[in-house]
């Protein structure tokens, strides 16, 4: 394996000496994502492999190019899970991705993010150079947090090699509940909901429905749906998973996602719409101007981005100028001649 | 605490390096201050000056240039527009409880003090979140909330006293922070003052925002990166009830491995906390929290959720403390045992202090499955340095604070007690930990930032701290050491002769 860092970083010294950008790639399956894709690409997939890991301590150590199913199927049989529940978006999703994407799944609103569960990255920066930022333990306050900052970069500030993340035990039971209500009640419910002491592991509403999932020991599901009520979804699991990888309907065409206050009301826009995480994301498959959809997403004291389709030449998202000097900052610091994976995440970045 | 002269000593370069202030520019500074606060605002007089020279790491003294206590947001943004153009330094200081000399002053700069900007500005129980200034105190927050059935979750044991800003500066977490996580987990929003006065807005009332993750890397900062001026926070239900198993074990090593088995049993507890045996010992003296005395360790296991999960989980918790080789396990009956269980881990510091005069409380963290031995390995450093060390352990997520109980009035011992310290956290990393779990770098493990991290990330972390402060005026000399402070450290290692790392690169 140490030869395969050696040649990365080889590649990375040798890019970085004829200016001329690498595309990052694990698997492939965020190739959607993102702006630009240029780049000679670099594939990370052969740096594959759980590094260690041990139940007790809630940590697994894995290398970018270990296949995601793998290090679930690991967890699994550990009878723990990685908490944020990330999307895959194809069987070759890799662990590396999966961080640099930095997605989080249906349970993110009442567990935590991909960038809540990081506890460490070894990665090669634009110089090549073989960094290690936060480590395996929870409790960690030394230095900047990098190993945050690298989660959703896309693959702009280096090549993720090791990434620590804290895991969890799975919940002893599972159970979906379903409501039939307007989009304006189920936001109300959700953020009322979550007010009170009930064991909610992820919301969604769609085509008329708020589907509510309960997880944890089997006293307190069950007290939840004596408090809930509502019709219990039968092997509910299928629909978090379509959910959570877009298979349902809602998530086509050009595909914004806005991350908005929860209890914000219905946005009015044009196009289908699916909430989740308690109302405070929202999917809009719509073909409304990006101005548009900017304001409202503003309006409901949140940000919207191009998550899927659309005019990837075009910036995904809006930064003040002073929030995108920093950026640009940033990236200098860690990529100095702007090899790695530039324009990716936003065309100036 | 006593001093431990460092701040005088190479090994933590500080006030030598900062040397005498300019009078002119002293009196300029005050007199652009003087513009942009109220007379209440600005503390010049040596008097006024010295309730601030240091923070809750007393053995580290300063006496800044001046105090500014900016009123509103307005008033800090001007301030350090102040401090920008006449290149003068800035230490932001909270409640100045921070344990790692994180808001020492320095000898050239002015002191922010955040204390006036402390009110709770907008509270949504919808949304269940509150918006505050960051001089609020974290336990205020919590009060204000409770009608509510609302709470924030992290509770640093400083909670009476701590501000917001300054755990966010810290990324402080508490007893409960294994379940609800540290503050970086409950933050969503932050008003940031730069170094040129101007306003950022990081995250925002969604859960996440595009780009790269400003709001995380502001958090556990420490102050050299911006200032903060508002905070919005998530607030959680308040759980239905809690109860704590307490748990005496004949050895240290046997209560440690309940713990893994705990975690490893899939139970997540709200809280769980080791205490060794002389921390019971000064504990019990102190606030009679009825921890069994003959015991080597014993763990309190905090469980919270409904009525029905709690009683689950404490009857698991005390099935597998049993299994483990408890030899007494005891459950809370009411909230009023459960507090005063928990009384005496949370006074543990205090408590500590009042065997001998002074104690260094020490943090760092490892992987649980090491801490028998680095516990070995801190009793054999206690006897080699013939100071006792009574250790209380954020079980649950490794988190060590050993307190080094010395008498500052006793020839070297300050000194001594200050290596141990340093050779403490030298075990963390050799286990594959770090040098603080929550509680900063600041002044004092600056040099310990070179033991744990090599030339190529602290080039980042100072190319970090460049793209927010290029001329490096805020908290200058705290958590980043610079090269040269790191090749000064490693010469220092070498003179006394305990160069453990001969292999680590020096600068
Ligand atoms: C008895 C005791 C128990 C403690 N227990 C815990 C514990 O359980 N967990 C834990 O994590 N910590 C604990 N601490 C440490 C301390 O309370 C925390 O680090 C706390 O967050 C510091 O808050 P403060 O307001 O006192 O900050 P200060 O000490 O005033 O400052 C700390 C740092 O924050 C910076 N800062 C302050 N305000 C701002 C701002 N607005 N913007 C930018 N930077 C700022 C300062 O420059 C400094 O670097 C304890 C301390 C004591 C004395």
């Amino acid at each position: 394996m140490q030869t395969l860092i050696e040649n990365f970083s080889e590649r990375i010294r040798e890019a970085a000496a004829r200016r001329t950008p690498l595309r990052l790639r694990g698997g492939g399956t965020k190739d959607f994502y993102g702006c630009s894709l240029e780049g000679e690409l670099l594939e990370t997939g052969p740096y594959r492999g759980v590094v260690d890991y041990e139940p007790s301590e809630l940590v697994i150590t894995a290398r970018c190019g270990t296949p995601l199913a793998e290090v679930e199927r690991t967890l699994d049989q550990g009878g723990q899970m990685l908490a944020f529940e990330p999307p895959h978006f194809g069987e070759r999703a890799t662990l590396g991705g999966c961080i640099a994407a930095g997605f989080s799944g249906p349970r993110r609103a009442y567990a935590g993010s991909a960038r809540d569960y990081i506890l460490g990255a070894r990665l090669l920066d634009g110089r090549g150079q073989d960094l290690r930022f936060g480590g395996q333990v929870m409790n960690n306050v030394a230095g900047f947090d990098l190993s945050r900052l690298v989660t959703g970069s896309c693959g702009s500030l280096g090549l993720l090699l090791d990434l620590s993340l804290k895991v969890l035990p799975k919940p002893e039971k599972e159970l979906t509940l379903s409501f039939e209500c307007t989009d304006a009640q189920a936001i109300e419910r959700m953020n009322q909901w979550a007010g009170r002491p009930l064991p909610l592991s992820a919301s969604c509403y769609l085509q008329g429905r708020l589907h509510l999932r309960l997880s944890g020991a089997h006293s307190a599901v069950d007290a939840g749906v004596v408090k809930l009520g509502g019709e219990q979804v039968p092997d509910a699991g299928d629909f978090w998973r379509d959910l959570r990888e877009q298979r349902l309907p809602g998530f086509g065409g050009t595909l914004w996602r806005l991350s908005v206050k929860s209890s914000a009301p219905p946005l009015g826009l044009p196009g289908s719409s699916v909430i989740e995480w308690g109302g405070a994301l929202r999917w809009i498959a719509t073909d409304a101007p990006a101005e548009q959809i900017h304001a409202a997403a503003r309006n409901a004291s949140g940000t919207a981005a191009r998550f899927r389709g659309g005019a990837r030449t075009e910036p995904p998202f809006l930064l003040t100028a002073a929030i995108l000097e920093l950026q640009r900052g940033l990236k200098a610091t860690l990529d100095p001649d702007s090899i790695l994976n530039p324009g990716r995440l936003h065309p100036q970045i | 605490m006593g001093k431990i002269e460092s701040v005088t000593s190479p090994e933590h370069g500080h006030a030598h390096e900062q040397g005498p202030a300019d009078p002119a520019l002293r009196a300029l500074l005050v007199e652009r201050l003087a513009e942009v606060l109220d007379a209440a605002g600005l503390l010049c007089e040596p008097e006024e000056l010295r309730p601030y020279e240091c923070d809750g790491l007393s053995a580290y003294q300063c006496v800044p240039l001046v105090v500014a206590l900016p009123a509103n947001e307005e008033q800090v943004c001007k301030c350090l527009a102040v401090c920008h153009e006449l290149g003068v330094p800035v230490v932001a200081r909270g409640a100045g409880t921070g344990l790692s000399g994180g808001a020492l002053p320095h000898a050239q700069g002015v002191t922010l003090g955040l204390s006036r900007l402390s009110r709770i500005l907008e509270v949504d129980p919808l949304a269940r979140t509150a918006r505050v200034q960051p001089g609020v105190r974290n336990l205020a927050i919590s009060e204000a909330v409770a009608p509510l059935g609302l709470y924030y979750a992290p509770d640093p044991s400083s909670q009476i006293a701590c501000s917001i800003g300054g755990n966010i500066a810290e990324n402080s977490g508490g007893v409960h922070c294994l379940k609800y996580g540290l503050t970086v987990h409950n933050v969503i929003r932050l008003r940031v003052a730069t170094i040129r006065g101007e306003i950022l807005e990081l995250g925002s009332d969604g859960l996440d925002t595009p780009g790269y993750d400003l709001l995380a890397l502001m958090i556990g900062s420490e102050g050299l990166l911006g200032v903060v001026t508002e905070i919005t926070v998530r607030l959680l239900p308040k759980p239905e009830c809690a109860q704590v198993v307490l748990a005496a074990f004949a050895s240290v090593a046997e209560a440690g491995a309940a713990v893994a088995k705990v975690i490893g049993a899939g139970i997540i507890p709200a809280g769980l906390e080791m205490m060794d045996k002389l921390a019971t010992a000064a504990v019990e003296q102190f606030v009679h929290a009825g921890y069994p005395l003959d015991a080597e360790a014993i763990l309190l296991c905090e469980s919270d959720g409904t009525t029905e999960e709690v009683a689950a989980e404490i009857a698991h918790v005390s099935e597998v403390m049993r299994a483990s080789g408890a030899t007494q396990i005891r459950t809370s009956r009411d909230d009023a045992e459960r507090l005063r269980f928990w009384s005496g881990r949370k006074a543990a510091f205090p408590a500590v202090g009042r065997i001998l005069p002074d104690y260094y409380c020490m943090d760092g963290t490892i992987p649980k499955r090491k801490l028998a031995d680095v516990l070995m390995g801190i009793a054999a450093l206690s006897r080699q340095f013939g100071l006792q060390c009574a250790n209380v352990f954020h079980a649950g997520d490794g988190n060590l604070h050993p307190l080094i109980m010395f008498d500052a009035n006793e020839a070297d011992q300050a000194e001594r007690a200050a290596q141990f310290g340093s050779r403490i956290l030298e075990l963390c990393i050799e286990a594959g930990g770090t040098i603080t779990g929550e509680h900063g770098v600041g002044a004092e493990k600056i040099g310990e930032m070179c033991l744990q991290f090599g030339r190529g990330e602290l080039e980042t972390f100072l190319g970090v701290k460049r793209t927010f402060d290029a001329k490096g005026l805020l908290n200058p000399g705290k958590a980043v050491p610079t090269l040269h402070r790191c090749a000064e450290f490693g010469a220092m290692r070498v003179r006394r002769g305990q160069e453990r790392f001969p292999d680590l690169p020096r600068f």
